[in-house]
Parts: structure tokens; sequence; C-alpha cells
């Protein structure tokens, strides 16, 4: 079983990627579970969504504490709190930053591979809007794989109608310009 | 049938329905009253005062438009006399039959 | 047949869409609002060819459904919570009256302190209101729950709770798989009910139920309570048949040669089979037995398959404050004091207010309902996770 944490603020779509991303692997034929940490919604106030992925059918309904995959949709994700806590022991962040993925190795101590993309330009550019969880998605599929960029870009037309184009690109374009840093290889 | 011709659990109708419209009109209160109310026709404007506060629906409109009272359904609480401006309606005391 | 992404709510809707309803009457209300949104966007766009009367309150909302049910039509409506307690009144003359209205009932605290997160209070507090309550635990039982809940309600004649756990089922998306719609219409094809209220047939419902009349009265629905019990499980057994699906009034896992069961309710089922499962692979005889029918609680059925079992944990999601335990223990131990030898009972309180009970937190159930098994001494319900 996978197990990705998703962190954003209210507006750029933590819980939809979370279910995005679900849906993409359900639509493939396995298995998914997305949820969220729901509280009083506001725009811009913290948010935290899980997806789980598995072969078989998953019965498990606790929350989601050591995850193997920590996904950060803000840009601001050093003003966030508990990122890296319960990352597994060579697990994966996605952070959506201009910055290097190396630049934060120290940061994500337990990180195996550490991947990086400017979803908020992207977005900012494709969208005209800092909606980052299309692009991260983009970024999620180069390094984990998961599901077909087919199956997303798919949903993304039924579910965004009239903005899919838009969100296709964002999705692409993140694809293309995501970095990453793999421990392992770097040692 | 149970004691006292009440009806059992199993004969009343499902969620305690009564399936007979109007049944209440099977009701006589004849017995009920001490007073009757008279209308005196001659004193009567038509106003419908008495048919509007009759709590019982006793008091029928006539296709001329007047007004009669209904002794069936008549409890003799004397509310139409008290509602009529003219005094056309006064209680009566029945007499023992 | 479609497998679909869904939430808990969205299977609800679904699954209502698909029976076909007459009219829906509902107020919104966290977490069961989605279920409601999504089905007037499927009457707005024609979908689904009902009437969705909008109203004031959840009072107003069950009013409105008694109402239509007595004309025949097939009613639906969903709260959570604070307005299944303001719909409390209706609630007893919807059963009485024979109403068969299908309700999704998404589970959530009650306030005070103000709270929208999941536990059972709710429910358990209109647990004597004389409505049938199945209980689902993923967004798939919810669908099948939902459908079944038509026909059970129509063939008895009483409304029907489907309980679904707040968030943690109605806001989960999983993979439900969606009948074909004629399918579910075979299933429960609409049928003409009797005693109801039309133009041409003049009847007088609600009337007073003088005491020389009440107790019979009343008797009408708990009779039909009780017969529910066969009802449900032939009604279950016809959709296993049709939809390849297996549900019943109770599921039990890894019973065999077992000494220790732990007993739920609702979303908790699934977290405790995994923990049973590596349990088990740790040579613990561990099972896990799940209610899904509530009301008719199935005491016979429960006595003979827990009757010589060691130990049962309990899982509550609600509380009794004052009462001799809570009340999903209450029930567990009345239906098992006239079993010949009785098992030790331990009862547990989790998940209050939408408290995460975690895997470790289901470790240590099972091992407190082990110690007092071989102890012969339970403690007090343990409230779980509660700082002291």
């Amino acid at each position: 079983m996978l197990e990705i944490r998703w962190h954003g603020r209210g507006g750029q779509g933590a819980v939809t990627a979370a279910e995005i991303l679900a849906t993409a692997v359900i639509n493939e034929g396995r298995y998914a579970q997305a949820f969220a940490s729901f509280g009083p919604e506001r725009r811009g106030a913290p948010v935290l969504a899980f997806t789980r992925i598995s072969e078989k059918e998953i019965l498990l309904r606790s929350q989601i504490y050591e995850p193997d995959v920590v996904v950060i949709l803000d840009q601001n994700l050093v003003t966030m709190e508990g990122l890296e806590q319960g990352l597994k022991a060579g697990g994966t962040a996605i952070l959506n930053t201009a910055f290097e993925p190396k630049d934060f190795a120290e940061r994500f101590t337990a990180a195996g591979r550490i991947a990086t993309v400017d979803a908020t330009n992207i977005a900012i550019k494709e969208l005209g809007t800092p909606i980052t969880n299309t692009a991260i998605l983009g970024a999620l599929v180069r390094v984990m794989g998961i599901v077909k960029m087919e199956t997303l870009e798919a949903i993304f037309k039924e579910r965004f109608k009239a903005y899919a184009e838009k969100n296709v690109n964002a999705v692409r374009s993140a694809y293309q310009m995501t970095k990453v840093f793999d421990r392992g290889e770097n040692k | 049938m149970s004691k006292q011709g009440l009806k059992g659990w199993k004969e009343i109708p499902e969620g305690g329905t009564v399936e007979e419209p109007g049944s209440s009109a099977q009701f006589n209160v004849q017995s009920w009253r001490t007073y009757r109310p008279e209308l005196d026709k001659k004193k009567c404007t038509k106003c419908g005062m008495c048919w509007l506060y009759c709590p019982e629906a006793a008091i029928k409109i006539l296709d001329d438009g007047s007004y009669e009272i209904n002794l069936t359904y008549c409890k003799g609480c004397g509310i139409c006399s008290k509602a009529c401006a003219l005094k056309a309606i006064t209680m009566v005391k029945e007499e023992k039959s | 047949m479609k497998r679909m992404g869904l939430s808990g709510n969205y299977a609800a809707a679904y699954a209502v869409k698909m029976a076909d309803v007459d009219v829906i009457a509902a107020y919104p209300i966290t977490p069961q609002t989605t279920i409601v949104e999504k089905l007037s966007e499927f009457v707005a766009n024609g979908e689904l060819d009902a009437e969705y009367i909008n109203v004031e309150s959840e009072h107003s909302a069950l009013s409105a459904c008694v109402g239509a049910s007595l004309t025949g039509a097939r009613v639906f409506t969903a709260t959570s919570s604070q307005g299944l307690a303001y719909m409390h009144e209706v609630l007893f003359m919807a059963s009485a009256l024979r109403t068969p209205i299908v309700m999704a009932n998404v589970n959530r605290a009650l306030s005070a302190p103000l709270n929208i997160w999941n536990d059972h209070s709710d429910a358990m507090a209109e647990r004597d209101s004389g409505w049938i309550q199945l209980w689902a635990s993923s967004a798939q039982e919810v669908f099948d729950t939902t459908v079944e809940a038509f026909k059970i309600a129509e063939d008895v004649q009483l409304p029907v709770m489907v309980n679904l756990d707040g968030y943690i089922v109605s806001h989960t998306y999983e993979p439900v798989n969606i009948p074909d719609e004629e399918e579910v219409r075979k299933y429960i094809p609409s049928k003409p009910m009797k005693n109801r209220l039309s133009p041409s047939l003049a009847y007088s419902i609600g009337v007073v139920g003088p005491p020389e009349y009440y107790f019979e009265m009343k008797y009408q629905a708990i009779d039909a309570m009780e017969r529910s019990r066969v009802r449900i499980r032939e009604i279950e057994s016809d959709f296993n048949k049709r939809f390849g699906r297996s549900y019943d009034d109770i599921y039990t896992y890894f019973m065999d040669d077992v000494e220790y069961v732990l007993l739920t309710m609702g979303s908790m089922t699934g977290t405790a089979r995994v923990v049973a499962e590596s349990l088990r692979s740790r040579g613990e005889k561990v099972g896990v037995v799940a209610i899904r029918t509530f009301r008719p609680f199935p005491s016979e059925r429960l006595a003979g398959i827990l009757g010589d079992v060691g130990g049962i944990g309990i899982m509550d999601r609600a509380t009794t404050p004052g009462g001799s335990s809570s009340p999903l223990y209450e029930d567990v131990a009345s239906c098992l004091y006239s079993v010949q030898k009785r098992p030790i009972l331990q009862g547990f309180v989790a998940g209050l207010g939408g408290r995460d009970v975690s895997i470790g937190e289901f470790e240590m159930m099972f091992m407190a309902t082990k110690e007092a098994a071989k102890s012969g001494r339970s403690k007090p319900s343990i409230y779980v996770g509660l700082r002291g």
C-alpha cells in the first residue's frame, strides 16, 4: 500500500488533487481511497488531504501517520508546520518551489527522493490563477509513476470541462519541468 | 374483538388510519346540550357570523342564502348567539324529554 | 455495471437516483450536505424526475416526507447530528404512521462543544424511535444499503435510517460498483401502497389514539419491526443473488478457532479487520464481528455466534452517561445474559467527536479484552485515547 499526504492551503486544491489521483487509480482498475482532514474551511488556511493506493481492497480507515510520500502544494512551504512529520525513511517529498531539490536535503532528512517544480508559476502561466493542484500532479506522476498521464487528462476533461485544456497544459508542463534529487545517487 | 368491544391490534388499520371518510358525522351530540339555539329568521341579515364562529360546523347555509341550525351536531355552547350582532339567535333551555 | 470513484455521500445520492424516488425534502447540514446537493443537481438537470422540496428546517423536512409518503410516494431525506435531533418528534410519527421513508444519516457528534466530526451519538439518541437502523462502513455499502433500504422500508412499512460515518465514509472517495439502473429498478419496482391518501379517497391519518387505542396502534409498529428481522435477511439474500455482493445483519471475520472478538459498528470495522489479520499472523486467536442491523438488533443470532467465545471487546462510538455502559455494549450484554457460559465483556468508548482510532489503539483494545478474559474480570468502559 502506498500512502500519500498532501499539504496545501484552502483554495489550492489539495483535496481535489487527492481525489483526482484516487479516481485515476480507480479508473485504471486498482484500489484507492482519498480523504481529507476536514475543519472549518477557510481560504488560505492549511489543509491536509490523503490518498491510499493498493492492488487490493482497502479496509483501513484510520488516518495516515507515516506516509510514503508528502506533496506540498504551497510555495511558502517554509511557513507550514509538520511537513516532514512521519515521512517514512527513504520516502519521497514533492515540493512546489522555484528552488533546487537538493536545497531541501537537510529539511527532509527522511526523504530518499526530493522533487521540486515551480507549480505556482506554471499555474499562473497556464491557468491564470495560482491553483497548483493539477501542476503538482504532473510532478507526482513524473517521480512516482502511479498512473498514466492519459488517465489524468481524461479526468480533467470530465471534471474541468472548459478549463480541461489549460489543466492538461499545466500537468504536462510540470511533468517536463520537475527536478529530482535522489539521495542514493548523490552519496 | 376483545373486551369492551374494542378492536385488537390486528383489526385496526395500519398506522391507526381511519379509513371511512367523514365518520365524525356519525356523532350525535343532541343529548350534550343544556341550551338550544333558536334562530329568528326575521331578525337575521344573513351576515354569516354564526356560521363562521360555530366550532362544530352545525350551521348550514341554505340555497336562498339564509341559515339553519343542525341540532344533531349542536352542543349548545352559545357562541353563535354571542356572535350575532342583531341578537337573532337566543339560547333556550332544553326541556326534559 | 460501472466502477466509479465516489464518496460515501455521492454513493448515497446515486442509489437514491436509481431508486427513482418521487419526493426529496431535506435541509443541508455538514457533513450530509453533499448528498442533497448531488440530488438537487440530478433533479435540476432532469436526470431524476422527483419533487425536491426546499424547507426551512429538518423538522419540516421530515414532516414533508411523512406527508408525501402517506400519499404513496417513494421518499428520501438526509441529515446529520443536530438535524436528526431536530427531527426527533417527527421520527416517532414516521414509524408509528408506517411511512416507508428512507433517510441517510451521516453520523456526527452532537453539540456542545460544536463539532462537525464523526461519532454515533446522533443515531443512538434516536435508537428507540421505531426506525430500522442499518449501518454502512464503506461507500460501496452505502450504495447497496440505500438501495436495499427502499425495499425493506416498503416491504415492512417502516422507515429506514442508513447510517454512514461522517467524513470517514461520507467524504472518502473509493471505488464503487454501480449496477445498471435497469437492474436496480427491477429489484425495487415501485409498488402501490395501501391506506394512502389521494384526492379520490379520503382517509384520516394521524388521529388521536386515546389510552384505549394507543397501545394497540403502537404495537403494530413493534410487530412490524419484529417481522422485519426475517424480511431483511430475505431481502439481503435476494440482493446478494442479483448483485453478487454479500450482505447480512451481522458480519463475521476470522471466526475459526476464535477466543477473543472485537465487536464494531460502522467504519471502525475495516480497521478492526486489518488489525485482526495482523494479530492472527502473530498467533492471536482474534476475530471481528460487525453489526449491520442495529435495529432490529440481531440478538438471537449474535448470542449464537458469541455464546462460547472467551472475551468480547465492544467498541462504542457513543456514550450513555450514567447508564450501566455504552449503547452497543448494553445490547450485546442483554443478548448474552441468557447464554450458558457468558463471555467476559470489555467496553470501550472510542473516537468521540471525530477523534481518530489508530491501529495502535485497536491493538490496545484487543490486549485489554484478552487481559479481561484471562483474569475473568473486566474494567468499566475504557475511554480510548482520552487525555488525563
